[in-house]
């Protein structure tokens, strides 16, 4: 075996060694390395009152109501499942917090089963689509703003 | 492959192909950048902070197609012990570091407007600020062996390891719930409108020339240093020869 043959299969041997490595220790951090709990996980393991998680997932259609205060919103999460978890939030909406749309919402789960949110972050999807594009933008944005203004 | 080994071979080739790929790329990186600036029309979510896409994404590509170069020439390196894989990997390292801290500088600025935070620590942020961190760590550990005459062994097998976090940056928006999107193009087509797809493949085309032409200049600058560097040696040994030769003259 010629000397650069032997270091050929080392390096390749090495390589399968670091790729497993590090397979193995994302494998170990699939749950521990998520940002959010979808509504389904959260259904299904509830974290415990008070504890700080994430919570991510779609706004439900319909879903977004404002109280009389007017800056506390009620709305729904839903995720790929039939699992639903209200979500109270009182302040400034991201731009992007619209229905059917991606949110991750920072807080807790409250004793009554409602998620105590301090901090929306809007999630924008893979999409890219020009607003002329888009045939549900005007309708979309005017529920957005009738939602946020609580006017009908 | 072996061709190039005389570096007189590949600074011959490389002396008309670094003005061509360098100014070409420019043109075409601006051009692109532009016209996402000023011609497409604002997202139907986003409205204008799509057009940061035009700089974003090149720049996240290069970021991770640097560290893949730096794994590749590693490879060439250790296996071949080709003579410009080395300096090849040190040529890429300072750019791919650049435009990993551009990806960074601008996911933050459109992040702001559109998650409503400039960073989070999911997936796809983390590790991708792990490659920047792994950039600043070959860069430090390249120079001290080029410089203290260490083996560039150790910043090859360096960069091998470190390639581990370019697949772990491909698929942690995969993997993992992230706040960053999943990827939009893949294998099944794009979910990207046309409109802005086009601009943003002339974008990573010319951003890769530019890239290209930055270390091919840096290559070139290397082996500059590293003749003088040889030149400066050979006539330090012919001005200490003679005195050593009287040094032995006079203990005789």
């Amino acid at each position: 075996m010629k000397a650069k043959h032997q270091r050929l299969t080392l390096v390749v041997l090495a390589l399968i060694a670091i790729i497993a490595a590090g397979l193995i220790a994302t494998w170990a951090l699939r749950s521990q390395a998520n940002y959010f709990y979808l509504p389904e996980q959260m259904a299904a393991e509830p974290p415990e009152v008070g504890q700080a998680v994430r919570l991510g997932g779609m706004v439900q259609a319909g879903s977004i109501e404002t109280m009389a205060d007017g800056i506390t919103v009620n709305f729904r999460v839903t995720g790929n499942t039939a699992d639903v978890i209200p979500v109270r939030y009182s302040g400034i909406l991201p731009d992007l917090f619209v229905e059917e749309s991606g949110v991750v919402a920072e807080g807790s789960l409250g004793a009554d089963g409602v998620f105590e949110a301090t901090n929306l972050l809007a999630k924008h999807d893979e999409n890219y689509v020009p607003r002329e594009l888009e045939g549900l933008e005007g309708h979309q944005s005017q529920d957005y703003a009738e939602t946020v203004a609580g006017t009908e | 492959m072996h061709i190039y080994a005389n570096p007189k071979r590949f600074l011959s080739l490389a002396a008309w192909l670094t003005p061509l790929v360098f100014w070409s790329g420019l043109v075409v990186a601006l051009g692109a950048i532009a016209y996402g600036m000023t011609s497409v029309a604002p997202d139907r979510l986003m409205g204008e902070s799509v057009r940061i896409l035009f700089i974003h994404v090149p720049s996240a590509w290069l970021g991770m197609g640097g560290w893949t170069g730096i794994a590749l020439s590693s490879a060439v390196l250790l296996i071949w012990k080709h003579p410009l894989a080395s300096i090849a990997a040190r040529a890429i390292a300072l750019p791919g570091m650049v435009f990993t801290a551009i990806c960074l500088a601008t996911g933050s600025i459109w992040g702001r407007p559109t998650w409503g935070t400039w960073w989070v620590w999911d997936g796809r942020l983390t590790s991708m600020l792990v490659l920047l961190f792994l950039y600043a760590g070959y860069i430090a550990l390249a120079q001290a062996t080029a410089r203290e005459g260490g083996s560039a062994k150790i910043a090859a097998i360096f960069g091998l390891v470190g390639a581990i976090n370019i697949p772990i940056i491909n698929r942690s928006v995969v993997w993992w719930n992230s706040l960053h999107q999943p990827p939009s193009i893949t294998a099944g087509g794009s979910s990207i409108d046309a409109s802005y797809l086009w601009p943003l493949l002339a974008a990573v085309i010319g951003f890769s020339l530019l890239f290209g032409g930055i270390v091919l200049m840096r290559m070139r600058a290397l082996i500059a240093e590293q003749q003088v560097e040889a030149r400066l040696r050979r006539r330090a040994l012919d001005d200490e020869m003679p005195a050593t030769a009287q040094a032995a003259m006079e203990t005789a």
